[in-house]
């Protein structure tokens, strides 16, 4: 095992991209996404595919950014078909790429399980971005034991340079061992901009389509595959802890710290000075580096974010170790709790102290944008008393106050399963809508919706087509008529799929016509069987900014009813006019967009265009 | 302010979604380039761009290795709103770290959700003197007010960059070389003046506010509304209109399909009932009483 103490990559002369400023030492600040699409640009990558998903989505727009006769970059319906694209074009003979979000892995999981036994022809690397603390997720899911499930080595990058580097090496090892490698990024990594040196383009021969038996997964195939796979995970083990990569940081001998990925970048601020041995990979565990670093020191130390995987892998080879017993499985770590962690380890003094001021936080959760389509649909949900099965996306807000109309959020695609399950369940008074947005709908929803048919479940889809993948910063997709690289192509019609699949009953209204939309869905519901009602209007914020003129509110006419409150409206807040002991509502003239849903709302009819206002 | 002598230099710029604080993080990040230093810089995308709290760590120095600033050594907080600067306040470096924060308030619709009578925001009520009275090193502009004056209220993050240059040890002449390279050339005059407006505020005398501007009260005696909600059943079709429209939802289809009231105490007599229903069904009575004279009344009945 080599040591290397934070040796800094030689600079190489970089071939210079104008988006990105290179600054005067050759570095230049990339986050970890950029740095990730460098090191697959870099790596000779020629077909990379991605379903956009925080913190992830970076990685495939920065990539759009180089030639398009260097990498052809997509956005695929959803992971697994991303994974199945890319995994083609390994077949194919050429270095193939995938990004997504942790949850994207157990949409691709079906098929990566089975690649593993596969192997590769060109090489093959996923980048799996993890969300520990769960900023913009639905859980907080540990890739690592994943790439122990599927047998898939798990490299652990722990800054920009290193995740540029590590993804041009994850190409090596992928063609060295016959297996696809995953890149296991953070959100913390994704999104932190640190100076990253960068190296030039590596142009890799494709290999053309090679005929070998394992290329067709069968029981035969399969059952010769798995010794191989169990062999490679041996190989791949002492690869490892021979590898370069491996950072074995000499001090105190007392305690030994075992750590991998941002959770080293912890361990270096808080506790300079101790022994740290710094794995490039958590799956598969190195054990000889392993077991001659826990051999060298008294106790042994682990810090890793979520699960204790390597906790679980080192006390399974005998050694005494403790991890979780000081640093929390649940949520992300940062360099306080890693510094209290090692306050209840006995190695360093609390920090915590008693907040010098005292300060009542306030409450902020993120809002639907003022004039979002998806309001004017939940506002008629919430007026029907519907039972809401929803969905992922920008509209899972309307769970919260106060528009408070959903009752269930599950996974990508999840709501029309959900709704027929809940119509098959029987007693529901209410009706049943399952509410899903254009690109989910794309996604996962379509399976969901010809078993609806198939089944013939009594309920209502409310497809909320708002015409980009909001949530994630407004991604094209198949209903936008737009590719990744901006260029024009078909363009899914949702009224033709759900006709396509049997829906006898489609209909498609306006989603800031709040009268009609209310009328439409309440006739759907009323409908015996399957019936659709798609609501349509463009995201406020991609792929442009809208902004019409902006209303106001005659204070004078307003009875401080706050019907129009009920939209949760980010533009809309008290007055300071109170009436009867009730505020009055104003109107944020630069956030107001004019979609009008209030205006519709307000029963005393005191909503009017700012101009109109100021011209009376 | 010194650059630390053990670590790097800490600032944590925060705000609201849509304010530019990635931006301005990325001028500091690139000042700090600038003098050889080593930088990082961490933020959260996702649940940002709609309105949520949004914040971004910068550090530089010889040496960087957590990409956040650990709770208690922000050595700057720069908020670009005012209770975004106060979420964030735990961070800053007790006795020593420079708190700089715009006063302007986004009130979010989650504050005001309240629908009883005389509810207050649910908006931070801290006062800029208050706050300023305890940490040593204070400085809390009306910066989108000073942008308004100069006529672009998007100009108020510059000023309050004019501010942080005083506490920084980059030189006047990088921060001006800098800020042509992010800022529109059409607006770069407006911000060169917004910047110098930022340095010239640390000069001068200012009187801390003691107003509360979340906090307002009715002018005049505090009145209640004591409402009576008149059904007429005879003329209620079981259209259920009022029923949809409520905005409070107290109203109700009983057994027989005939409207009633499930939750009076909901109500808040906004007579959205009486106007909508077709068949004049509903009469919605409010008296708008003093709260001394209910209040008076309430004692009474607990005496009898």
């Amino acid at each position: 095992m080599s040591e290397v103490i934070q040796e800094k990559a030689p600079a190489k002369k970089a071939k210079t991209l104008d988006f990105i400023a290179q600054t005067g030492d050759g570095a230049r600040p990339m986050t970890g996404n950029e740095a990730i699409a460098r090191g697959v640009w870099e790596a000779g990558c020629r077909v990379a595919a991605a379903y956009p998903g925080t913190p992830s989505t970076e990685i495939l727009e920065n990539l759009a950014k180089y030639p398009a006769e260097d990498v052809h970059a997509q956005w695929s319906t959803n992971e697994k078909v991303a994974l199945d694209v890319a995994y083609g074009a390994s077949y194919g003979g050429v270095r193939a790429f995938c990004a997504m979000k942790h949850v994207g892995l157990n949409v691709a999981a079906d098929a990566l399980l089975t690649e593993a036994y596969i192997g590769v022809n060109g090489g093959m690397v996923i980048a799996v971005c993890d969300d520990p603390g769960i900023h913009s997720s639905q859980n907080e899911q540990d890739t690592r034991l994943f790439g122990k499930l599927a047998n898939v080595p798990v490299l652990e990058p722990s800054d920009a340079q290193e995740a540029l580097e590590y993804t041009r090496w994850a190409y090596e090892l992928s063609e060295k061992f016959d297996t696809p490698i995953i890149v296991r990024s953070t959100t913390r990594i994704a999104h932190t901009r640190s100076p990253v040196v960068v190296g030039e383009r590596e142009e890799v021969e494709s290999k053309g389509f090679v005929e070998r038996p394992e290329n067709i997964a069968l029981p035969t195939t399969a059952r010769a595959r798995h010794p191989v796979v169990i062999e490679r995970e041996r190989q791949m083990e002492e690869y490892f802890s021979q590898s370069p990569k491996m950072q074995w940081i000499k001090g105190d001998s007392s305690v030994g710290v075992i750590t991998a990925g941002m959770s080293y970048s912890y361990v270096r601020e808080t506790l300079p000075g101790v022994s740290i041995l710094k794995l490039p990979a958590s799956f598969p565990l190195p054990r000889d580096a392993v077991r001659e670093f826990c051999d060298s020191v008294d106790r042994i130390i682990i810090v890793e974010e979520l699960e204790p995987f390597l906790e679980t892998e080192i006390s399974a080879m005998g050694y005494e170790v403790e991890g979780k017993v000081f640093f929390s499985r649940a949520g992300e770590l940062s360099p306080e709790d890693v510094h209290e962690g090692f306050a209840k380890a006995g190695l360093l003094k609390s920090r915590k102290q008693e907040n010098p001021i005292e300060i009542n936080e306030l409450v902020r959760p993120p809002v639907l944008c003022s004039g979002c389509p998806h309001t004017g649909g939940y506002m008629a949900l919430r007026a029907l008393n519907a039972r809401v099965a929803g969905d992922i996306g920008c509209y899972t807000l309307a769970a919260m106050q106060p528009l408070q109309a959903m009752d269930t959020c599950v996974s990508m695609g999840s709501s029309i399963g959900t709704a027929v399950g809940l119509a098959m369940a029987g007693g529901e008074t209410r009706p049943i809508v399952a509410t899903i947005g254009d690109s989910t709908f794309l996604h996962g929803g379509i399976t969901g919706l010809i078993d609806a048919v198939y089944n013939d479940a009594d309920i209502t889809v409310l497809l909320l087509n708002n015409s980009t993948t909001a949530m994630t910063g407004g991604q094209e997709h198949p209903g936008t008529g737009k590719t990744l690289r901006g260029e024009e192509t078909h363009a899914v019609d949702y009224a033709d799929v759900c006709r396509a699949v049997g829906v006898k009953s489609v209909r498609e209204v306006d989603s800031y016509d709040l009268g009609v939309l209310y009328q439409a869905i309440r006739e759907a519901t009323e409908y015996r069987g399957v019936s659709v009602v798609i609501a349509n209007r463009p995201c406020v914020l991609d792929p442009v900014k809208i902004k019409g003129p902006a209303f106001q509110i005659r204070a004078e006419g307003c009875t401080a009813c706050q019907s129009c409150m009920n939209l949760g409206c980010p533009a809309l807040s008290w007055s300071d006019e109170v009436l009867e002991g009730h505020r009055k509502v104003k109107i944020d003239e630069s956030s107001c967009i004019g979609c009008t849903l209030c205006v519709q709302i307000c029963p005393s009819d005191c909503i009017r265009p700012a101009a109109e206002l100021k011209s009376s | 302010m010194s650059t630390n002598a053990n670590g790097p230099t800490n600032v944590l710029i925060v705000g609201v979604g849509g304010q530019g604080v990635i931006m301005v993080s990325k001028i500091l990040a690139r000042l700090s380039q600038m003098q050889g230093l080593h930088v990082k810089q961490s933020e959260v995308h996702g649940m940002a761009k709609r309105g949520g709290s949004v914040f971004s760590h910068i550090r530089f120095g010889e040496e960087v290795w957590s990409p956040t600033i650990p709770m208690g050594e922000a050595d700057v907080v720069l908020g670009l709103e005012w209770a975004e600067g106060l979420r964030w306040l735990r961070y800053l470096k007790p006795g020593t770290g420079t708190f700089i924060s715009d006063t302007k308030r986004i009130v979010p619709p989650f504050s005001c959700r309240d629908r009883t009578h005389d509810a207050r925001h649910g908006y931070s009520h801290h006062t800029v003197a208050e706050i300023v009275e305890q940490v040593p090193s204070a400085f809390a502009p009306d910066a989108t007010g000073m942008a308004m004056e100069l006529g672009n209220d998007r100009v108020a993050n510059t000023i309050l960059l004019g501010v942080l240059s005083t506490v920084m040890d980059f030189p006047v002449e990088d921060w001006l070389k800098v800020l042509p390279e992010f800022v529109p050339p059409k607006t770069l005059d407006t911000n060169l003046k917004a910047f110098e407006a930022g340095r010239a505020w640390t000069k001068e005398p200012h009187e801390p506010d003691l107003h509360d501007p979340a906090d307002v009260l009715p002018s005049g005696p505090p009145m209640r509304r004591q409402v009576n909600l008149e059904i007429t059943e005879a003329w209620c079709k079981s259209c259920d209109i009022c029923v949809k429209m409520c905005p409070e939802r107290c109203l109700a289809l009983d057994e027989r399909q005939i409207v009633e009231l499930v939750n009076p105490e909901a109500c808040t007599g906004c007579r959205v009932c009486e106007w909508l229903c077709p068949d004049f069904a509903i009469a919605v009575h409010v008296d708008a009483v003093p709260l001394e004279a209910i209040k008076a009344e309430t004692a009474e009945e607990v005496v009898a």
